[in-house]
């Protein structure tokens, strides 16, 4: 397993890199990490005629911290945030979600926006950023434009960004202090792709109920309004309305009964979690 | 001898130096001017006729086909055994594909990235064939034949029965179809092959990442037409090897063709893809197993039905039929009863072909037994141990042959049971499965007992017919001019630490420092012949071996001192690296520089053999040695989601004496490991088709360090009476016992929902697919 060959530019400057990415004489592909694309290329899943490396543009692994949230270069790596090098607007959720990606080894390399523009349904941060809300913003030429993490994903390895267009920045919003999260994943050992992710963030001061049912074999599945999901009893434990979630899975095209027993649990558990923290 | 490197030492092993430090060399490590890369074309289908393969026309002489092979005989492993059917591997597939990643072209370039675009440009016209996938449907009259001149799919049928009689009217009779799934073996490093032709020697020099140099060079030397003095096969610092590097490649029989055909030496490295999908696999087991036993669940006998899918092709040079037949003899294992009966089949299909993998047959035969021995204990409603402990071997009875005739050298069978049960205390977790845990998972405890036959000689294999029968094993023990000494022998380690127990073994005789102990192996031009590292029989073989030479070196040397110390022979020892007589003493050192440069000193009747001695050894009886444990795990399974947690494990095991109880620690360990991978992880599934569906490890799913907590040990120490300080094999037990103790539990944690998985790996989907079955057959 031996990439076929191909040309290979690491410009340190966006303007270059958005360049190089509308030549369409040859087959271009970004790096941000090359977790997943090296290996790809390797299987030679992936023949590109140009690899563009944009890991050393410096924009892209800026960070800023505003009233309503967090602004995540794109090339931001998992270890970075796993580490506390990024300011927490989340009240933990985004460091944890890091420190549980795949391996180490990956973290230090892998990023947070090559993880969203790979589009892996198993990822991590798909899941995790479409519960907080987030957003990418995606440059083509001097354009920016903002896509919720809910919709940024069309299927397996597939993004809506357009041709030439790269993603710059997540930016997270801020979660109020009253703020609780849960965020769980079936997986079978360390390190291997999720099975099932549950995700929960609950923020009554900002009006936000939001549930993430992930790894389903396509997009995650996010109920931007959850609360009613909920049929609460007396006010204290909440009681999740399976059929509706079933019913929803189904529409998605998640059928089989015990692929579904497996997402209620872990969202269960990161409701759980929420209801905990 | 007290020195603390001797037999018993817990010493660090010596080759760690250099492989901790990265300084091993392995084949992908070397580097020859001139040398080429390999990349072959390998089947896209299971199962299909060959009716064309184009190559481009540039650039020239670099894509090879069967046809180009002239001269190259395929690869037959024959077993004697009555009907067995012949297979033949040819290097490069010719007339029909019989499995994924069979060899079709080799395409050779300067890199292997270069080599890979050739490869990709080969077109292949293939006539696809319905592909034989199910090893049970291969045995039916009018299946699709793998080898098309055979009248059915079956290598090898065998057929036992010892008085099955006796058990029909038994009042519990207890039927299970029990399964092991399809697995890779996954060494760290994959197979490699370098090979060169030198003009000078007219010899073909084959690096190779293999465990038994001198077998793959008599088979290589036979495929290839040359002498076998043509033929240097060289197993550098090898990752590895659980069977998977012990047979002879299709692989290594075109490497060895293109030196010889180019002139420059030419490499290949297997990828993990290779490995993964092509390379061979292993453990596929099918049990149909009846138990017969007494009310109170003391078993009477076992009817059984095996069926192993030995893959398409007969590998060299165990044979397609090791693992089956194999199964007859062992089922029995550690257990004393009075009727069995049980036919095997090894069964050709279009995969690839299924190799001895760590515990071999034992493996799939533990689990089988095992959870057939828990399906009888709740049948009998009585605990598991219960029904264990009424039909172990006792040490009374030692030595004893059992039922299919196995010696069993020694050992105190039912106390690991009993320490096993105190150390995971039993009493304690059934009190916590009725309080129930705090997180809704479900607790369970299970067994499972093993007794592996080690090290077994010329009168076990003889009866196999293969192409390797074990005899004799040989070592060469040589003092060098400055004291040293130097160890040669055919066996390889790759692992094992067999430079540092091998070199105990040598100074428990002679007393030199194990510092300046070398140990030579994997270089057929170094070590005298050997079948190589396999069935867990070094330490017995080729240590009984250094043994042996090391006491001739001393009795040569004695002769020499005693001379020189102007004393008689019979009144001087060897201790301590020194001839030590009445009065004074002399190194060994000093008597070497006396045999290579002053013989005007020695004795007028010094055996003109000198200072280096090649003995073969064996033991007092060569039908192995029996180590033995039992395994208790207690586990938590999630029944929402299906994870299984390995809470504790203990594992109380006798290995005889113990060269180095470090490293059997540590051997225990990896095996433990690879044990926890059948039970809960591993699976090469193919579909319908005969594709392998998992290409890559986040498919083939491998235990890693949090998925392996830390069994503990307990050592028990009964002397193998046949062999040198009475050692045993130890080496392939870790990843016998596992899989049967580790389902077991997760059954004991299942069973109040009347669940009882009997399909390793136990995955979260099996489980789950379990619970709900069984919970729709209860409502």
């Amino acid at each position: 397993v031996k990439p076929v060959r191909f040309d290979y530019e690491r410009p340190s400057d966006l303007a270059t890199a958005l360049t190089l990415g509308t030549r369409d004489d040859v087959v271009v592909k970004f790096l941000a990490g090359g977790q997943s694309l090296g290996p790809m290329l390797n299987l030679r899943l992936v023949q590109p005629d140009l690899l563009v490396d944009i890991t050393a543009i410096a924009e892209l692994k800026q960070v800023e911290e505003s009233a309503d949230g967090i602004t995540i270069g794109s090339c931001i790596t998992h270890a970075d945030i796993e580490d506390g090098r990024v300011p927490d607007v989340t009240r933990g959720a985004l460091r944890t979600v890091a420190a549980g990606i795949a391996y180490r080894a990956v973290r230090n390399r892998g990023t947070i926006g090559g993880s969203i523009v790979h589009a892996d349904p198993s990822a991590d941060w798909l899941s995790a950023l479409a519960a907080l809300g987030a957003s990418a913003i995606a440059r083509s030429g001097q354009v920016d434009r903002k896509i919720p993490i809910e919709i940024f994903m069309l299927g397996v390895f597939e993004s809506s960004l357009k041709p030439g267009e790269v993603v710059t920045a997540i930016h997270v919003p801020r979660l109020s202090h009253a703020a609780r999260w849960g965020y769980y994943k079936a997986c079978r050992k360390t390190g291997e792709f999720a099975h099932a992710i549950g995700a929960f963030v609950r923020d009554p001061a900002r009006s936000v109920c939001r549930a993430v049912i992930g790894a389903t074999g396509a997009g995650p599945i996010v109920l931007t309004d959850a609360e009613g999901l909920f049929t609460h009893t007396n006010g204290t434990a909440a009681v999740i309305n399976v059929d509706l979630l079933r019913a929803t899975m189904s529409a998605r095209g998640l059928t089989d009964p015990i692929d579904q027993q497996v997402h209620l649990a872990v969202l269960r558990r990161a409701i759980a979690q929420a209801d905990g923290s | 001898m007290a020195t603390g490197q001797g037999v018993g030492a817990r010493l660090i092993r010596k080759e760690d130096d250099r492989l901790m430090r990265g300084r091993g060399q392995f084949v992908a490590d070397l580097r020859f001017a001139g040398m080429q890369d390999v990349a072959f074309v390998r089947s896209p289908l299971a199962h299909a006729r060959i009716r064309g393969i184009a190559a481009p026309q540039s650039p020239s002489d670099a894509v090879f086909t069967g046809p180009d092979l002239l001269g190259v005989k395929p690869i037959r492993a024959v077993s004697g055994l009555r009907g067995f059917k012949v297979s033949e591997q040819p290097a490069l597939a010719t007339d029909k594909v019989r499995f994924v990643g069979e060899l079709v072209a080799m395409c050779v370039a300067p890199t292997r990235a270069q080599a890979e675009d050739i490869a990709g440009s080969v077109t292949l016209d293939l006539e696809e064939l319905p592909a034989v996938h199910d090893m049970l449907a291969a045995r039916n009259p009018g299946s699709e034949l793998v080898h098309d001149h055979w009248a059915d799919n079956v290598f090898l049928e065998t057929f036992v029965d010892v008085d099955i009689g006796k058990a029909l009217d038994a009042p519990i009779k207890v039927t299970r179809e029990i399964r092991t799934a399809r697995q890779c073996m996954a060494p760290i490093e994959g197979r490699g092959v370098v090979a060169l032709w030198d003009t000078r020697l007219e010899q073909l020099t084959l690096y190779s990442a293999c465990q038994m140099p001198h077998i793959v060079r008599t088979g290589l030397a036979g495929c290839l037409g040359l002498e076998e003095a043509q033929v240097r096969i060289i197993a550098p610092d090898v990752g590895g090897g659980f069977g998977y590097k012990g047979i002879l490649l299709a692989e290594e029989v075109c490497l060895g063709w293109l030196a010889m055909h180019r002139g420059h030496p030419v490499r290949w490295i297997e990828d993990r893809r290779e490995h993964l999908t092509a390379g061979a696999n292993c453990r596929e087991h099918y049990y149909r197993i009846t138990g017969y036993a007494d009310r109170d669940g003391r078993l009477i006998g076992i009817d059984c039905e095996a069926t192993v899918d030995s893959g398409a092709y007969s590998s060299y040079p165990f044979s397609a039929c090791l693992e089956a037949a194999q199964v007859a003899s062992i089922l029995p294992g550690p257990y004393d009863f009075p009727a069995f009966r049980c036919r095997t089949y090894s069964v050709a299909t279009n995969k690839c072909p299924i190799l001895p993998y760590r515990g071999v047959a034992r493996t799939g035969v533990c689990f089988a037994l095992e959870l057939l021995l828990d399906a009888i204990a709740r049948e009998a409603g009585v605990e598991p141990h219960e029904v264990r402990a009424k039909i172990l071997v006792r040490p009374e009875q030692m030595p004893f042959d059992n039922i299919t005739n196995k010696h069993f050298d020694s050992g105190d069978y039912p106390q690991s049971l009993r320490r096993a049960l105190a150390s995971i205390d039993i009493d304690a977790v059934r009190t916590r499965q009725r309080r129930g845990e705090p997180d809704g998972r479900l607790i369970g405890v299970g067994l499972s007992i093993y007794c592996e036959q080690a090290a077994h000689g010329t009168s076990v294999y003889y009866g196999w017919g293969i192409p390797m029968v074990p005899g004799y094993e040989q070592a060469t023990a040589r003092v060098t001019p400055d004291g040293g000494l130097e160890l040669r022998v055919g066996v390889h380690s790759h692992g094992q630490g067999l430079e540092t127990t091998l070199a105990q073994v040598a100074h428990e005789i002679l007393g030199i420092d194990v510092a300046r102990i070398r140990v030579v192996h994997g270089d057929t031009a170094m070590t005298p012949y050997s079948t190589g590292t396999w069935g867990s029989r070094c330490m017995v073989m080729a240590g009984g071996a250094v043994s042996t030479a090391c006491k001739e070196i001393a009795k040569r040397a004695i002769k020499v001192g005693a001379q020189l110390l102007q004393t008689d022979a019979d009144s001087v020892t060897v201790r301590a690296g020194e001839v030590v007589g009445p009065q004074g003493s002399i190194s060994l050192g000093e008597i070497a520089r006396t045999w290579y440069l002053k013989p005007q000193n020695l004795p007028n009747d010094v055996d003109p053999g000198g200072l280096e001695a090649t003995i073969g050894y064996k033991p007092v009886r060569d039908s192995g040695t029996f180590s033995y444990a039992t395994h208790a795990a207690l586990v938590a399974v999630d029944p929402e989601i299906g994870d299984v947690e390995i809470l504790d494990y203990v594992i109380v095991e006798d290995g005889g004496k113990l060269v180095n109880p470090m490293i059997v620690d540590g051997q225990i360990y990896g095996g433990f490991a690879q044990g926890i991978g059948t039970a809960l992880y591993e699976e090469m599934p193919f579909d319908q088709s005969g594709q392998p569906l998992a290409s890559t490890f986040a498919d083939y799913l491998l235990p890693g360090p949090t998925e392996v907590p830390a069994p503990r040990l307990d050592h028990m120490e009964t002397l193998a009476p046949y062999t040198e300080f009475g050692v045993k094999g130890i080496g392939e037990g870790g990843a016998i016992a596992p899989p049967a103790a580790i389902v077991n539990a997760v059954n004991d944690a299942l069973q109040r929902l009347g669940v009882e998985l009997l399909h390793s790996p136990v995955t979260p989907r099996r489980i789950l697919t379990a619970i709900a079955q069984a919970g729709r057959s209860t409502t």
